[in-house]
């Protein structure tokens, strides 16, 4: 697990590393040159910072933070970016390298369809301008994980570029206030990845292995435009569900399949933008936002003080050598208007086409559960943001009789709330749906009580593979079926009890309860309140 | 080898950082700094150990600047050669790979199927006057392959392009 690097560049500060993954080095300084402009200007789009968990009042005046992401996304192919060696995740060292990966003098790179093709699919569904006509370039510097000396990129010209991505966060301290804000996207484009570095201390070597080097990658360089640790967390999740959505790439930040570099500044609002570090090797969404929101406040905290913040990056910014591949022609993307007669199909790309078969968006999935079953938009992102909730949702909805929204509640709040409690995933979730299927039939059928419901979730939850209905048997939870009898109760507990009933027939609501409470508890808890309470009020009367 | 991958380091250099040819010009014409050499050394890994070798990149650029005779107003900086050919589009199949122990031969230091390197650039001072510590040998790709097997032409003593 790559140790996170969060780069004071003082002299004398550096964190310890384990792992030297090399996602860090790569950005020795901007990839995209144009955000080294970005720390002298004024911001151009006004932001009302929503970021109440931010404690950003300090001293007397308001601070606000600027925060930019630069996104690595490992494209999910079968082959590299510019060779046919495989992309698999742990294979043994240096097996799946072709000589060109290697660099090994006289090989070239040959572009991978499958790779332009994802990265058209996300520019559209990310709402990109596709560009018809990109071009490669060749990033230099030196470093022991690549091996050629340079990275083949798209600096200049990106095959995608402007485009916008929405997210929803919470205003205010209640929950349930959401707003929608977007963030714009400055460009897409393709990339080479690197190979890996281990680190051996204790001989003073490093070890490489490049089988993850020239593995496809999209970077999508986002605008600086949030201003807080959840909102960067939350446009993480987003894009991680598109691009998962998508099939573009699996998005796994644990794998390495996702990695995020943060860009952090703090001003006073109105004045122009300060010195902005980077939050680098981050490889949790959780961890993001408390690295974020902690170089945030160190920011302020050193500010406040008089000191300054330190970037060294700035010195390395401009300088990094970009020169145009030599070897690859520009990339051409048609549309079906510009697609040339007679073209070989395999060798053209269509963006109307790739439109067209563009699979369903998580705003759309939303959208479209809160139209059918009725549920709360809230709710249909935690049904989204849960890996596999979605899922088990919708097998339970396919297999039980209740009701679409008793169906969500049980789903978000008890299993949800359980599987929180337990620290378990979806996946390890001890309770099929059709386990949850059948006893939300039982509770849709009267035949117990939610009461005895939630003492059947329990001993389901056990994992004993019992039925609801076979422990509802077992443990006589099912709600009397005998009316007779229950009336028989009733009567019984109000002749032992006179008082209450005159109290109650007073309306004195205590003694009503207190009446409610005998029967139960003569029924041995297997008779609903509410129809007790209507037997009473018949008999009294 | 190392002649050779240094000429196209620093060719990479100047080619693709425009601003120093811009830069060099208003200050004195020819004349580069000793700033532009440190940071040429620190950018390129390369020695510019003697006042010949300064004197030689002076004369390198200065050949580079007639290029600057030509009018090129209102004209598309050509990017390569190929710009006008159709890129090819490859299937996404398995098709290389698998040859691990092959690489691993060409390496001059291997552990364990990995390839071994120093660990991360040591502090490479340029133009410090100490030999001791030495440049980060990258630029030479002297890890990846050692030419023991192949054969390659021998390069003259002066670099091609100096050539008038």
């Amino acid at each position: 697990m790559a140790a996170p690097l969060l780069r004071w560049f003082g002299p004398g500060r550096r964190w310890p590393l384990a792992w030297v993954d090399s996602g860090s080095r790569h950005r020795r300084g901007v990839p995209t040159g144009s955000a080294s402009n970005r720390t002298r200007e004024q911001s151009s789009v006004a932001q009302q910072p929503l970021c109440t968990s931010q404690k950003l009042r300090k001293g007397e005046h308001k601070w606000a933070a600027v925060v930019g992401l630069e996104i690595h996304a490992q494209i999910s192919s079968n082959s590299k970016l510019f060779s046919g060696s495989q992309v698999c995740f742990a294979a043994p060292p240096n097996s799946l390298v072709s000589f060109f990966d290697a660099s090994l003098p006289g090989t070239l790179p040959v572009l991978n369809r499958r790779c332009v093709e994802a990265a058209v699919m996300t520019g559209l569904a990310l709402n990109c301008h596709i560009n018809k006509k990109s071009l490669f370039d060749r990033k230099h510097y030196f470093y022991a994980d690549l091996p050629a000396g340079y990275q083949i990129t798209q600096q200049r010209l990106p095959i995608a570029t402007h485009g916008s991505l929405t997210y929803r966060v919470s205003v205010g301290t209640k929950r349930s206030h959401m707003a929608t804000k977007t963030v714009r996207i400055k460009q897409i484009q393709l990339e080479q990845d690197s190979g890996k570095s281990l680190h051996d201390g204790l001989r003073s070597q490093t070890l490489i292995d490049l089988n993850r080097a020239g593995v496809g990658l999209l970077e999508v360089v986002l605008e600086p435009e949030l201003s807080c640790g959840e909102e960067a967390a939350t446009v993480i999740r987003e894009l991680q569900l598109i691009l998962q959505a998508l099939g573009t790439s699996q998005a796994n930040m644990a794998e390495g399949q996702l990695r995020v570099d943060a860009n952090i500044s703090v001003h006073h609002p109105g004045e122009p933008l300060g010195i902005r570090t980077e939050v680098k090797n981050l490889n949790s969404i959780r961890f993001l936002a408390r690295a974020i929101d902690y170089e945030i406040q160190r920011q302020i905290n050193e500010l406040e003080h008089g000191g300054e913040i330190l970037n060294e990056t700035r010195s390395f910014d401009s300088k990094l050598g970009f020169m145009p591949e030599p070897n690859l022609p520009p990339l051409v993307l048609y549309d079906t208007a510009s697609l040339p007669a007679g073209a070989q199909s395999q060798q053209v790309i269509n963006i109307d086409q790739i439109r067209d078969a563009l699979p369903e968006l998580p705003s759309v999935t939303r959208e479209r559960l809160v139209q059918r079953y009725g549920m709360l938009p809230e709710h249909s992102f935690t049904l989204l943001n849960e890996v596999g909730l979605l899922q088990f949702f919708q097998n339970v909805m396919k297999e039980t009789r209740a009701e679409p929204k008793k169906v969500t509640s049980w789903v978000l709040n008890v299993l949800l709330g359980y599987l929180k409690h337990h620290s378990l995933a979806v996946s390890e979730s001890p309770i099929t749906p059709s386990a949850l299927a059948g006893l939300l039939d039982l509770l849709d059928s009267k035949a117990i009580s939610s009461s005895a419901a939630k003492q059947v979730f329990e001993e389901l939850w056990k994992g004993k593979g019992k039925t609801a209905v076979q422990i509802v048997s077992e443990k006589q939870l099912g709600l009397m079926q005998d009316q007779e009898a229950l009336e028989q109760l009733c009567r019984s507990t109000m002749e032992e009890h006179p008082q209450a009933v005159m109290d109650m027939k007073k309306g004195n609501p205590r003694a009503i309860n207190k009446l409610i409470g005998l029967v139960r508890k003569a029924a041995l808890n297997r008779a609903d309140p509410a129809v007790i309470k209507a037997l009473l009020e018949k008999l009294s009367s | 080898m190392w002649a050779r991958a240094v000429w196209l380091t620093s060719r990479g250099v100047l080619g693709g950082c425009q601003a120093f040819a811009t830069k060099a010009n208003p200050q004195e014409s020819g004349r580069i700094t000793a700033a532009v050499i440190e940071h040429l050394e620190r950018l390129a890994l390369v020695d510019f150990g003697s006042r010949e070798a300064v004197a030689r990149l002076e004369k390198a650029i200065a050949f580079a600047d007639r290029l600057r005779a030509v009018d090129t107003d209102g004209v598309e900086p050509m990017e390569s050669v190929l710009e006008d050919r159709c890129l090819y589009l490859r299937s996404d199949n398995v098709a290389e790979g698998n040859c691990a122990e092959e690489l691993l031969q060409n390496s001059h230091c291997v552990v364990e199927e990995y390839f071994v390197a120093p660990p991360g650039p040591c502090a490479f001072k340029a133009g410090s006057g100490t030999t001791e510590v030495n440049p980060w040998p990258y630029n030479s790709l002297s890890y990846y392959f050692q030419t023991g097997n192949i054969s390659l032409p021998k390069l003259d003593e002066k670099e091609p392009f100096l050539h008038s």
